[in-house]
């Protein structure tokens, strides 16, 4: 024992001479999480920045080298489901979580854990797409994550042990967190899962030492509340509009944003007439308060579930502010972020629910587009021409890369009685009789002018994300369980490899003593490439 | 003291005994217990729509992805206590998946469960038209035709085509018919994502190597760089597709069409009664 001691005594000694910079580093400040340009290394929130580009500044893996790209290492949950995660990286420690709602520090360098963490889920949770949740988000000395019982949870960074844990709402009636939440100030930011049960979603935001409710803004606004009218009767109560995918924040306005779902039931517009505020919009909160600046709304009394919980990209070109979504309802969006003025809207995959647009130029859905009870075929299908896998902006090449598409669905009549907690559809949909297989491409398009600039084919739909590198790449995955290096100007693949199982995720990089680390998770592993 | 105390443990047991078996025959019901009530049927419906019509179809008519399920008699049990079973554990080993897992609907309680199951038995028919061919006959025709060729049945016979073993029950009378008369309409569907990591379609795959060699085959599977293929003489061949010198699918299948001259409807439903036969003994 006595020798144990002694020997553990120096050893930690000796970890506090050689480790106290990287000690002293963990603490993630608020304008650590600002400035997150100037540590590249890290990759501090779920969307790598702010702005929501998923870009990261490293450029040791370029064009020049990407074909000697080779594994590094290989993290196992061990768990089935999809694994939907984007780990965060600071200071030398990967912090990531997986299905079922575990979570796990890792040394970046080696893939080896540091501690592991398990939410005792109840068994009557429902989750409406698998067990699944995307990520943490990281301050102070604090990891966040919200679970599928629709809880906050903050874990001690250094062991994994629960700070607090907050109840949001009742699972019951058929919440649930899957998103990475937003940590802005001293705030963390989440929204809600469950548009398939007839919620009320909102935006919650937390104090993070504390994890006190701060505000909540409702997605559906209530009884004299504008947009109200935009409901028929009771139907605002179950309305849906979940917020389920992580949003962005503007630190010169103060203002985030957030995307919504669905309204429910998601597609039968037959007892919530109106536009169904603020379903499938892009909502502007103020930080502090959680006030709605202004809202845009892609899809009105949506009837096809083109959730538009695309992660919003903020870009900006001289004093021209913009917020840049491809939508899943097909439309690429171009949005003044100060006013939430529609620019722009061009399709990027097929369309057929739309062949018009109003004055604003906002695309106005077909009549003849409702499901029908012997079924209606519409472009894009119900899993949309993009999903929640995170597209990317490259500010070397100025394109936007995203994951589309192709699958145009069948989409029938089943109405049902709200009961709580039980499924809320109204519809059912399925694939197209079409002799030609569905199809996928990773697209390069361009903002201004909306084109596609190139596009790489995928011999089915996928779900993964992208990430584009200052080595002038962009990184993807396929269906098929390949992880693909691009050259972002041109299109041409650089590099690939076989994960050996689909690629569900969207892809970050970081850098630990001078290599550059790229990450991602497929299968019920999370996988890291580098120089050899 | 000793008394009320004993007799209060023998109430609290008996208590839990009578909860224990309260709960036990909720969750071993075996009987609908909304048998024939239409208004259940349609709720029933609904959530067929949901969670089942992907595969099932709509109508519960099968297809090309999942069983007929208005034939009265079911692959994996037709008592009421085994669609239950079925439809909340699911197939292992097949494309039904436990309910809840199926990516389609967020899964059923068990009251959405027996009202699917009092929809399925309100569209069932009685006796169904594949019924009615001969099976025996079927199976000499079977033979005679040389389906055997390219088609396994029982780990007999060829690999170029899919095992046909279960396909009688597992897919619908008029698919079957179609993939006969005309295979290249809607090759043998697979499902992608969620259902299974890959979905062979048995397209067709012409390929010219390197050295000029021109092959042609079934796709065993393919990806964006690779290609897995079967040829007409049953070899396995394995490609990077960047080194092939061509390399074109077509979704025109290698399997001929058979039309009312080379097998007559009456053969047909024959074989199509074997093809039951095999895949659901009795």
């Amino acid at each position: 024992m006595k020798t144990q001691i002694k020997v553990s005594t120096c050893l930690s000694l000796l970890a506090l001479t050689v480790l106290a910079p990287a000690i002293i580093g963990a603490q993630v400040t608020p304008q650590r999480l600002l400035d997150s340009a100037k540590e590249p290394q890290n990759w501090l929130m779920y969307s790598g920045d702010y702005a929501g580009r998923r870009y990261s500044a490293l450029d040791q893996v370029s064009t020049k080298n990407a074909a000697t790209l080779a594994p590094k290492w290989a993290y196992q949950t061990m768990a089935g489901g999809k694994f939907e995660a984007t780990p965060l990286v600071v200071d030398g420690i990967l912090y990531a979580t997986g299905q079922d709602d575990r979570a796990f520090a890792l040394d970046a360098r080696t893939g080896r854990p540091i501690w592991q963490y398990q939410r005792a889920l109840p068994g009557d949770i429902r989750p409406c797409c698998g067990r699944v949740n995307r990520g943490f988000a990281i301050l102070g000395d604090k990891v966040f994550m919200g679970t599928l019982d629709a809880h906050v949870v903050a874990l001690d960074a250094k062991t994994g042990n629960v700070v607090w844990d907050v109840n949001t709402i009742d699972y019951r009636s058929g919440y649930s967190i899957t998103l990475a939440p937003l940590a802005v100030k001293n705030l963390v930011l989440i929204g809600v899962s469950g548009g398939e049960y007839g919620i009320r979603g909102f935006v919650d935001a937390y104090d993070a030492n504390t994890g006190e409710r701060k505000w909540r803004f409702y997605t559906i606004p209530g009884p004299g509340e504008p947009g109200h009218d935009t409901w028929e009767g009771d139907s605002w109560k179950i309305g849906g509009s979940p917020a389920w995918i992580t949003g962005s924040y503007d630190p010169a306005t103060n203002t985030t944003f957030w995307t919504t779902g669905n309204p429910s039931p998601s597609n039968r517009g037959e007892g919530r007439a109106g536009d169904n505020l603020y379903s499938n919009s892009l909502l502007a909160l103020d930080i502090d308060t959680g006030k709605l600046k202004w809202y845009y709304q892609f899809s009105k009394h949506d009837e096809h579930d083109y959730d538009a919980t695309q992660v919003p990209v903020m870009v900006d070109q001289g004093d021209k502010h913009f917020i840049l979504q491809a939508n899943r309802n097909g439309f690429f969006y171009v949005i003044d972020r100060s006013s939430g003025k529609l620019i722009s809207a061009n399709p990027y995959a097929k369309v057929t629910w739309s062949d018009s647009k109003d004055a604003t130029g906002s695309p106005i859905a077909r009549k003849d587009a409702s499901p029908t009870p012997e079924g209606t075929r519409v472009c894009p299908g119900a899993a949309g021409a993009t999903n929640w896998m995170s597209p990317t902006y490259d500010p070397q090449t100025s394109l936007f890369y995203v994951t589309a598409r192709e699958q145009c669905d069948i989409f029938s009549t089943a109405p049902q009685p709200y009961e709580k907690g039980h499924a809320f559809y109204g519809s059912s949909y399925f694939p197209n009789d079409d002799a030609a297989p569905f199809w996928g491409a990773l697209r390069a398009i361009d903002p201004v002018t909306g084109k596609c600039k190139w596009e790489f084919k995928h011999p089915s739909p996928t779900w993964a994300g992208v990430l584009s590198t200052a080595g002038g790449l962009v990184f993807t995955g396929d269906a098929e369980g390949n992880f693909i290096a691009l050259d972002a100007a041109s299109g041409k693949v650089l590099w690939h490899f076989q994960c050996g199982a689909s690629v569900y995720a969207s892809p970050m990089s970081y850098s630990i003593d001078g290599k550059q680390y790229i990450a991602v998770a497929a299968g019920s592993a999370l996988f890291t490439f580098a120089l050899p | 003291m000793i008394r009320p105390n004993h007799s209060f443990a023998l109430l609290a047991s008996c208590a839990v005994a009578l909860l224990g078996l309260l709960v036990l025959t909720a969750r071993a019901q075996d009987k609908n217990p909304y048998a024939g009530d239409s208004k259940m049927a349609q709720l029933g419906e609904f959530q067929f729509r949901a969670n089942c019509a992907f595969c099932h179809g709509l109508g519960a008519r099968g297809g090309g992805r999942g069983p007929d399920l208005t034939r009265a008699k079911k692959k994996n049990g037709s008592a009421d206590a085994d669609l239950f079973r079925t439809i909340n554990y699911g197939v292992p080993g097949t494309a039904m998946p436990p309910n809840g897992a199926t990516q389609q609907g967020v899964g059923m309680t068990p009251e959405e469960i027996w009202q699917v199951i009092t929809y399925i038995r309100s569209v069932e028919k009685k006796a169904s038209a594949e019924a009615t061919g001969d099976a025996s006959r079927g199976k000499t025709l079977f033979s005679a035709s040389a389906c055997g060729s390219c088609h396994m049945i029982n780990g007999k016979g060829g690999r170029l085509g899919p095992d046909l073993t279960s396909a009688g029950s597992a897919r619908s009378f008029e698919y079957l018919v179609d993939s006969v008369r005309n295979p290249s309409r809607r090759l043998a569907q697979g499902i992608s994502e969620a259902m299974k990591e890959f979905s062979q379609e048995y397209e067709t795959a012409n390929v010219v190597t390197a050295d000029g060699t021109k092959l042609q085959g079934v796709v065993l599977n393919e990806d964006s760089f690779t290609l897995q293929m079967m040829d007409a003489r049953e070899q396995i061949h394995l490609f990077d597709k960047d080194k092939l010198k061509s390399f074109e699918k077509t979704r025109e299948s290698l399997m001929p069409a058979y039309d009312t001259k080379t097998i007559s409807d009456k053969d047909l439903q024959d074989i199509i009664a074997y093809l039951l036969s095999v895949s659901a003994p009795q």
